[in-house]
């Protein structure tokens, strides 16, 4: 399918959002996006989708053919299909009832044939799902690949993808570049929004950038790093040199612990963490490390073994424990678990800081809010209600939330879906934290981050963990062997 | 202009004009005329002094009730067992005085004892719904519902049973209390200046926890995204526990006031609905304490009033009733277009 996009503008307000926008996409391609978070990238694919009108006098040509979209129903209809970077499926429900939903069939649907379509259809791409399996047991990756073959047979030609390759693992990356791949000779076309280089080098025929709602760009491969950077940012950015706090004395040390949830069993973790270290935990979404991280937060109870802060016995004990004795913990999940929407700026510094009295002093909450935001670079006011600051401003109040002095700060995700920018920024004020003797753990599923931060490395397979690897003597290609479940044999002393 | 306050009191005088089109539309339907009865609930609420004390006689528990679901509200909580929390605190008042019936102590101080009785027993009923919820991860509205009629029954239970009149038990009630066992009433009016200060005096309290405190705060953060809350620090469950035991604290002290200031006895519908309504009241001001007292006033000026249609006009008293749910519903959808003006606004 060929798409033409003439003169789209898209104003929010006084947001110019998309300024102009004119771009062919030739049928059977494979086309990237790329952009800073805020470009308009998602701006354009909504309106491509049907999610929101752009401004009178845009134009959308679907193969020659101007169209009108008044909802995602209707782009379906005209074989236009997106795949959200949070997949829209249903949790609680079975994959195959999940499959069906949006299917202009029947009222009674026929399920033994939808059952022998779906397993035709995952058999024709590689994947293995079983239809009569729950969504909520499926992987972010796994739900990709759900939503992918829903839209297949909706008989979608014209893919969008917005940030399909974060949160998922390599492994998973692979296998739906793979399909990626396979679209073109049918003559479909794919859309692929991303923030990722490396990602739009290796897949994309054709990359157009975005930068501040205009369109700067086309490239065709050979690819060259450097032009990207420059037409995303304006300028060349890099994330600079690694730097090493000087390592002191042991803040955590896990002795013999063995952890288990409903999926995975690990046992006897041995670890210990200095003062001024960051550890980075690498792996497939779900191969233990939120089940590790959560243990040192005092959220998940250890089934066997000691956990220790600064030789104090804290196995046992709970979050808010922990907490008292300098432990934070800052989730992924931003508005479920670490910010509360509805509240204020003002009103989640006051509540982190320790009660002085019973009433509060909102003339000092909002001094200190005042100073937080300038000296945390937040783009909001005392007054700003959480939920309408942006991702990046969400992270940094996460961070400028935390309390004073810290021994151990334990991030799942610090820098999801956040600019290069913003990247560079949240770790230069860890790296602070760093300085002031506090020690980190995070994890990511971004390996360059991982080694660009991190002092030592913790590899995760399904329940199984590596060695501390020292980041200098490490690489990518043998971290992301390890995530796959590779090499372990070689580095030797794995636990259990 | 939207977003402004006067534009979210303009759209609530539409949703008030609106409804009281719909109750119009009703009367006209049955052939009564509008205008008299919308005068005639006037007359009979702020007509005379008399029936205006009547008004400040119901405007009391709706008030305590209203300020209690404040708090629950704020932690997140739908108390709707707050109807069985008002009549415990009847109950466990009633049950003070009778205990202190022969007693030599003073009046006063078995009022006093009395009242916070009331209060007690209202927590402890809250209480149950806080521990099926918070240990027995029971909804509190099936709790509190449950429990509800649990009251009730007991409350029929104790007239018809242990607390009956001697002779033959009624639904009239328990034996009137002894007059020196009435907090003090308004020369030839039936109400009580002293309900009525603690009744503002409690609305006044709940405005400043929920404004001011960082207890209030927390509650907030609790209600708004337990999760979060939990991971900020904030011990989460017993923040729920403490607005229960508030909210039911405030409730049984609505009841209280029914048997120390009203009806001086238990009887069996001693909570008068005053729940249900406190709940309408709560979310007609949108959980604001600050619109408590005008609200609340105008919803007892509503149900007192309505008390002249079936003598006056031969309609049925519970058009007032009508008139609440209405507005209730037309302000809530009335927030919602409001809500969805502001978004457009902003995508344009």
């Amino acid at each position: 399918m060929n798409v033409e996009f003439k003169n789209v503008n898209k104003h929010f307000g006084n947001v110019h959002a998309n300024k102009n926008i004119n771009l062919t996409i030739p049928s059977g391609s494979i086309q990237g996006i790329l952009g800073e978070n805020g470009a308009g990238k998602s701006t354009l694919m909504k309106v491509l989708s049907g999610f929101i009108h752009a401004d009178s006098g845009s134009e959308i040509l679907l193969d020659g053919v101007p169209v009108i979209m008044n909802s995602p129903a209707d782009a379906i209809k005209h074989g236009i299909g997106m795949l959200h970077q949070d997949p829209l499926d249903f949790p609680p429900m079975k994959i195959l009832d999940n499959f069906l939903l949006g299917m202009p069939s029947s009222f009674f649907p026929n399920r033994k044939e939808a059952t022998q379509d779906f397993n035709l259809l995952a058999k024709e791409y590689g994947f293995s799902l079983d239809p009569e399996n729950y969504v909520d047991s499926l992987t972010v990756g796994e739900r990709q690949q759900l939503e992918i073959m829903r839209l297949l047979f909706l008989g979608v030609r014209l893919f969008i993808l917005d940030e399909p390759t974060t949160g998922i693992s390599t492994a998973q990356k692979e296998k739906l570049f793979t399909t990626l791949r396979k679209f073109p000779e049918q003559a479909m076309t794919v859309i692929f929004v991303s923030h990722k280089l490396e990602d739009v080098e290796s897949l994309c025929d054709r990359v157009v950038v975005l930068r501040a709602g205009e369109l700067v760009g086309e490239l065709t491969p050979p690819y060259q790093t450097k032009k990207f950077v420059e037409m995303m940012f304006g300028k060349e950015v890099t994330l600079g040199e690694r730097q090493s706090a000087p390592v002191g004395e042991t803040v955590l040390s896990l002795n013999d612990v063995s952890l288990e949830d409903a999926r995975l069993k690990i046992k006897n973790i041995n670890v210990e963490v200095r003062e001024g270290e960051v550890i980075g935990l690498a792996g497939m979404e779900g191969s233990g490390q939120n089940l590790f991280m959560r243990a040192c937060a005092g959220l998940v109870r250890p089934v066997g073994g000691k956990i220790q802060l600064k030789s104090q016995d804290l196995s046992g004990k709970s979050y808010h424990v922990f907490k008292r004795n300098g432990v934070s913990f800052l989730p992924a999940a931003r508005l479920e678990e670490a910010l509360v929407p509805g509240l204020t700026l003002t009103d989640h510094f006051v509540l982190a800081e320790e009660p002085r009295g019973i009433f509060i002093d909102r003339v000092a909450g909002q001094t200190l809010t005042q100073e937080r935001i300038q000296s945390f670079n937040i783009r909001g006011t005392p007054h700003t209600p959480v939920e309408s600051l942006s991702g990046g401003n969400q992270q940094r109040a996460e961070l400028a939330l935390l309390q004073n002095p810290l021994s151990l700060i334990l991030l799942e995700h610090p820098t999801r879906g956040l600019d290069i920018e913003s990247v560079i920024y949240i770790w230069g004020k860890l790296k602070e934290r760093c300085k002031q003797n506090a020690s980190i753990i995070f994890m990511s599923s971004d390996l360059e981050e991982i080694l660009q931060y991190s002092d030592r490395v913790l590899v995760f397979f399904s329940g199984k963990i590596s060695q501390p690897l020292d980041a200098n003597k490490t690489s990518v290609e043998e971290l992301g062997e390890l995530i796959g479940g590779k090499g372990w044999a070689e580095i030797g002393g794995e636990h259990a | 202009m939207l977003k402004s306050r006067f534009s979210g009191l303009l759209f609530q005088i539409i949703a008030l004009a609106l409804s009281f089109g719909v109750v119009s539309l009703i009367l006209i339907s049955i052939d009564a005329s509008p205008t008299e009865a919308f005068r005639n609930m006037f007359k009979g609420s702020f007509g005379e002094m008399r029936k205006f004390a009547e008004v400040l006689v119901a405007f009391v528990p709706l008030l305590l009730v209203t300020a209690g679901l404040l708090v629950t509200f704020s932690a997140g909580l739908w108390n709707i067992g707050v109807e069985g929390q008002v009549v415990l605190g009847a109950i466990a008042t009633t049950w003070v005085y009778r205990y202190f019936l022969e007693s030599d102590l003073p009046p006063a101080l078995i009022i006093t004892l009395a009242i916070l009785g009331g209060m007690i027993g209202g927590a402890i009923w809250a209480a149950f719904t806080g521990i099926l919820k918070v240990f027995g991860g029971v909804n509190e509205i099936f709790g509190g519902l449950g429990l509800n009629f649990v009251a009730t029954a007991l409350t029929i239970y104790l007239i018809f049973g242990p607390w009956k009149r001697p002779g033959v038990a009624s639904m009239s009630g328990t034996v009137p209390f002894p007059d020196e066992f009435s907090l003090p009433l308004l020369a030839n009016l039936r109400i009580s200046p002293w309900a009525l200060g603690i009744a503002l005096i409690a609305i006044i309290i709940v405005f400043f926890l929920l404004q001011g405190t960082y207890f209030g705060l927390k509650l907030k953060a609790v209600g708004k995204n337990f999760r979060a809350a939990y991971l900020l620090g904030i011990p989460t469950w017993q923040y729920a526990m403490y607005s229960f035991l508030i909210c039911g604290a405030l409730a049984g002290l609505a009841g209280a006031m029914q048997v120390a200031a009203v009806y001086h006895r238990l009887i069996p519908s001693i909570s008068s609905g005053y729940g249900y309504l406190g709940l309408m009241v709560a979310m007609l001001i949108n959980y604001q304490a600050i619109w408590a007292i005008p609200v609340a006033l105008f919803f007892a000026a509503l149900n007192i009033g309505s008390i002249q249609l079936p003598i006056v006009m031969k309609l049925d008293s519970s058009l007032s009733g009508v008139l609440q749910g209405v507005l209730v519903l037309f302000a809530l959808l009335v927030e919602g277009a409001r809500q969805k003006f502001i978004k457009k606004g902003q995508n344009t």
